[in-house]
């Protein structure tokens, strides 16, 4: 141990330090503009010296593009659908069971239909977890990163806070602007989705058509192959070709649910 | 310095298919270690193996006899864990005791006891208190007394700790259902496919989240007085303080006066209430001290006020289901907390992981220990009355980790990180750039500041040393574990102790200090960042060599999971302690039983010993020096 | 300064009230707003933190975001002090007697942020059974914040909106200021049973009567 008091003025030394840093930092970049990397990006990073505040209304950190908030449903632009079959999976992987989902149903046959008649997200009990997002099998449902979600209500029973389907619902190009790095990713997968399925029906519509042939001329008996019609039919819209894709994923989903 | 003395627990469970369902039967009986054999041939017609693990003390009587001989014999001299589950199917409640070798480590020996279920709210029969052997019992089966009514015939201060005095029922038994109940298990019928938006308050009879016993009446009942806890501590007292912790028990001289003066001098004993909203009690602890003018002479400690109820909601959630949870025990450490659960979890189920996987956890694990020892020693210093310059430089530290963290898990705090198996994602390089440049360049900087920041601050050291004083003996009855029990002079550490992970392939050392006192713990806490920092860097080193990126899930990926019945505890070093995972299943999608043995609250255990005939003052300071999250003390 | 001004109106120019060397100096603005302006911005938040959600509350006190850029300077430590109470956390029914009385002890005007899913509603704990759904249930509440945990610039950004909510306010028609609609605060609940509201007292006599 040194003289008494040398540890304070130690101390007192370092708090200074990280003052005049600041500035230091400061002076190093007056003037300067171009290529200079935006100030609260330079100031907050490790390499950054000194202490420094971001003005936060008017200056914001980015967000990095893991960010979760709240999550939203994810809608092609194309063929303006809900990527969401409605599989349930998502409101199953939610710990806190923050989310409901009603399936539609066939007017007709009553049989469910991949598309989501409802779908509620209780953002007071979400925990932003993220599960849903990880392990939707569709990429259909997606973390926001909007954090200025603040509000005070202005109404009796204000429900803001539970958001139903269509305050859920994105466009794709909003989830690609903000995740810009799945774009890529999420095209590649869609297109090889795409070939497999356009593949697949070919495939089947061949198979179906040798099998008739077999058939026809083995009993003449008539044949109705009970294979789904989409499959069978040739479908020239690339949109056909992702519905198919999309129904057999749903079944596979659904298959795997089971389990 | 710890030795390496046993490899990690096994589970001893066997994956017993298919599970009976509550455990109706016996389904795997334990595995005999040496230890057990040894009992089982001492104490022979008291003892049998019990299900899945450990011995069952079939003879209540004999039990006391049994511990004393663990403890003395076997030398197993630290009580890690206290619970006790419920097997209704079975009509029994269980008992678990999990005993463990200190500094030695190596796989804990379990006791357990069984009582017959009582019928609705009543309490069970009494079942022998290890507090006379282990003092360390005394928080873990009042809480155990406090969830399932187990009475503890011994215990010193047998009261409700979580809920208070006058709760209606005992929350963690099967058959005790909260107003919101909805289903024993999760995901939830209503939820899909037919789902619609319903509030909970909707659902219920009382449109909110409460239960009434029938006949109760508001206004004819008188709560539980608040008072209690003060009237219990005013009785009267000789003014000597009973506890011997070392700080003696001479009364204060004041300078000038001599014994029989000071005899005459007589102040009234007052008492003090602190908290649950106080802003040195590191969020909602209460604490209740007594003093004779400065000097603390009795404390005692009111917790609960943030008990979430996360076992209960632990039990009905599925395996995954519970990892953000765990995130929310230690808020600071979220990571760390996930990974002593999935441990556990993949050690039943016998998951393998990739190399990635292990460097990976060991990356963001030591990064979070960095973080919550920046956020420690700043809050420390600011009970110190340093107030909050230190604490803001190291918030800035801290917000650096988190930022990578962040840019990672993809939250600040609640990581949700791990999966079984895996991790939820890899580095991308400009991350992996950033962990290394705050791994090699920045935190050695600012860890070098800091220690020459404060280490020979003169006052940190007048108000420090040998402040909290506790022996190694003490700490080890107490259950204490963590940066304070080796402040003691105890290299206990569970990265050693009971190796977890890929800790065997790095070079670290476990930093011992010897006084006991809240600047060794301070110490220990600086060095241990240092390990720490040794630690990510080789991590990152050999992680660029010897793992593949991107191979971040060992074995399938899935969100049902069964996991064959068994029981399973594991346990982490968390930067707070040892973070152990009691997990019961019973082959099913959700734990039968899910305890955490949380370290913050089993080191409040040591905090009055600690406190009394130290200022009040201090009394703050080493509170601060436990360093404690409430999270995690009340779950 | 930021409160809108108006220059001295014609009819205000040859008042004799008004001195003539002053005639160009004198800035005619409603009480409202400047009232409301000087309350916005010297907001004081009662140093007070629950769970998770007060550790992100911190760092927004720390110097990344530093708090007092909006005038909410210094968390005080006293309810006696404070205009503005965080609750940032999840309130259990232990705590919630403590968070209505300390609510009661401040003075008024007071405000209420709800920060998290916790103080919204219960959050991911809800079904807890110590755990009350939303601090609403017992105090008025004036921003939520939903998310778990809310970010920095999330809290801030409540700040932005309470200061909007304050803004909107007229000294005539806020609570506080009107007679015979003194706040006695909330009643205070109790620990039986279970958490008793005493505003339901007779309805849960009713219901629980054998
Ligand atoms: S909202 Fe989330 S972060 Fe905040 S207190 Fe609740 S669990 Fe913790």
């Amino acid at each position: 141990m040194g003289i008494i008091g040398s540890g304070i003025l130690t101390g007192l030394g370092v708090t200074l330090r990280h003052f005049v840093e600041t500035y230091i930092e400061d002076f190093k970049y007056m003037g300067k503009k171009a290529g200079v990397q935006p100030r609260m990006l330079r100031r907050q990073s490790p390499k950054a010296h000194g202490i420094v505040t971001v003005e936060y209304p008017m200056e914001k950190l980015p967000v990095p593009e893991n960010f979760r908030y709240i999550p939203f449903l994810v809608k092609d632009d194309k063929t303006n659908e809900d990527r969401c079959t409605s599989c349930g999976i998502c409101a199953k992987v939610c710990p806190p069971q923050c989310i409901w989902i009603a399936r539609t149903e066939d007017p007709v046959t009553k049989r469910p239909v991949p598309a989501p008649k409802d779908f509620f997200i209780d953002s007071t009990i979400c925990m932003n977890c993220g599960y849903c997002a990880e392990f939707c099998p569709f990429d259909a449902i997606k973390m926001n990163t909007d954090y200025e979600i603040a509000y005070y209500p202005e109404t009796e029973n204000d429900m803001r806070l539970v958001y139903d389907k269509n305050r859920l619902t994105m466009n794709e190009s909003f989830h690609w602007n903000i995740h810009p790095s799945v774009k890529a990713a999420e095209l590649e997968a869609k297109a090889a989705d795409e070939a497999k399925a356009k593949a697949a029906a070919e495939a089947a519509a061949k198979k179906a058509a040798a099998d008739a042939a077999k058939k026809v001329a083995l009993a003449a008996a008539p044949v109705v192959p009970d294979a789904p019609v989409a499959s069978v039919a040739p479908t020239p819209a690339a949109g056909g070709a992702a519905m198919a894709a999309r129904a057999a994923a749903a079944a596979r989903a659904a298959a795997a649910a089971k389990k | 310095m710890s030795e390496v003395t046993a490899t990690p627990a096994k589970p001893a469970a066997k994956p017993a298919a298919p599970a009976a369902h509550g455990a109706a039967k016996p389904v795997a009986a334990a595995k005999m270690t040496p230890e057990m054999s040894a009992i089982a041939a001492k104490f022979g017609g008291a003892v049998e193996a019990a299900q899945y693990e450990g011995l069952l003390v079939t003879d209540h009587s004999k039990f006391i006899e049994i511990a004393t001989y663990v403890r003395d014999v076997l030398k197993y001299n630290q009580l890690t864990n206290n619970t006790a589950t419920d097997y209704i199917k079975d009509g029994v409640i269980e008992v678990v005791n999990q005993f463990t070798r200190v500094p030695q480590g190596g796989a804990p020996l379990t006791l357990k006891l069984r009582v017959p279920r009582p019928s609705g709210n009543d309490k069970t029969q009494p079942v022998p208190s290890l507090c006379p052997l282990y003092p360390g019992a005394e928080f873990q089966e009042r809480e155990t007394y406090d969830m399932y009514g187990v009475v503890f015939e011994g215990h010193p201060d047998l009261r409700r700790i979580l809920m208070w005095e006058g709760f209606n029922g005992w929350p963690l038994r099967k058959d005790w259902k909260e107003a919101y109940y909805e289903g024993d298990t999760k995901p939830f019928e209503s939820r899909w496919p037919g789902g619609d938006h319903k509030l909970a308050e909707e659902r219920v009879p009382w449109e909110d989240n409460v239960n009434y016993p029938p006949g109760f009446d508001p206004f004819a009942f008188k709560p539980h007085p608040d008072g209690d806890i003060y009237d219990s501590m005013l009785a009267p007292s000789d003014g000597t303080v009973s506890i011997d912790n070392g700080h003696g028990v001479a009364p204060t001289l004041i300078e000038g006066l001599n014994a029989s003066e000071m005899a005459e001098l007589k102040t009234d004993e007052i008492i003090v209430n602190m908290g649950p909203q106080h802003p040195s009690t590191h969020g909602v602890l209460r604490m209740v001290v007594k003093l004779d003018g400065e000097k603390v002479t009795d404390l005692k400690l009111a917790l609960g006020y943030l008990h979430r109820n996360h076992e209960k909601i632990g039990e009905r959630n599925t395996w995954l289901h519970n990892i953000p949870y765990t995130d929310r025990l230690d808020y600071i450490t979220g990571i760390y907390n996930e990974w002593g659960y999935v441990l556990g979890v993949e050690r039943m189920m016998g998951l393998k992981t990739t190399d990635r996987v292990e460097y990976l956890r060991v990356i963001t694990g030591e990064l979070t220990r960095l973080a919550s020892h920046f956020w420690a020693i700043g809050f420390l210093l600011n009970d110190l009355g340093a107030f909050f310059t230190p604490a803001l430089y190291f918030i800035t530290e801290r917000d650096l980790i988190i930022d990578l963290l962040e840019a990672v898990t993809g939250s600040r705090m609640m990581c949700n990180y791990m999966r079984f198996g895996g991790v939820s994602r890899d580095f991308t390089s400009a991350q992996w750039a950033m962990a290394r440049e705050l791994a090699f360049e920045r935190l050695p900087r600012t860890i070098d500041e800091l220690d020459h920041f404060l280490t020979e601050n003169e006052i940190l050291k007048a108000r420090s040393i040998g402040t909290g004083y506790m022996s190694a003996d003490r700490c080890i009855a107490h259950s204490l574990t963590g940066p304070c029990l080796r402040a003691a002079g105890i290299g206990y550490d569970v990265r050693r102790a009971d190796p977890y992970g890929y800790y065997d392939r790095f070079d670290f050392n476990i930093p011992v200090l010897y006084n006991g006192d809240v600047y060794d713990r301070y110490l220990v806490r600086v060095q241990e960042m240092r390990e720490s920092l040794k630690i990510i860097q080789q991590a990152l080193n050999q992680a660029e060599t010897q793992s593949k990126v991107g191979d971040i899930q060992g074995g399938k990926k899935a969100y049902n999971h069964r996991v064959p019945a068994g029981q399973c505890y594991a346990r982490v070093e968390t930067p707070k302690g040892e973070l152990g995972y009691y997990l019961v299943s019973d082959g099913n999608q959700n734990p039968y039983k899910y305890h955490i043995r949380s370290c913050s609250y089993i080191n409040l255990n040591s905090m009055k010993e600690m406190a009394v005939g130290q200022k009040v003052a201090d009394s703050v300071v080493i509170l601060g020096s436990l360093d404690i999250v409430l999270g995690e003390v009340d779950r | 300064m930021a409160t809108q001004t108006t220059n001295i109106p014609d009819e205000l120019k040859n008042d004799p009230r008004v001195p003539e060397d002053l005639n160009n100096n004198i800035f005619i603005t409603t009480l409202d707003k400047i009232y409301n302006w000087g309350r916005k911005r010297s907001m004081w938040p009662l140093l007070f933190g629950l769970a998770c959600c007060a550790i992100e509350m911190i760092c927004t006190a720390a110097s990344r975001h530093d708090l007092s850029r909006f005038g909410w300077e210094l968390m005080r430590a006293s309810p006696r002090q404070a205009d503005l109470m965080i609750v940032s956390g999840t309130v259990t029914k232990k705590m919630i007697p403590q968070i209505v009385r300390l609510y009661n002890q401040m003075p008024e005007p007071r405000y209420v942020v709800a920060m998290g899913s916790c103080a919204t509603s219960g959050g991911p704990f809800k079904e807890g059974y110590n755990v009350v759904s939303g601090i609403d249930k017992f105090i008025p509440v004036d921003v939520y914040i939903p998310g778990c945990p809310p970010r920095p610039e999330a809290l801030l950004h409540s700040f932005v909106k309470l200061q909007e909510k304050i803004e909107k306010q007229s000294i005539r028609t806020v609570r506080w200021y009107t007679t015979g609609k003194t706040d006695n605060g909330m009643l205070v609940p109790y620990l039986g049973p279970d958490l008793v509201d005493l505003r339901r007292a007779d309805e849960i006599k009713q219901k629980t009567a054998l």
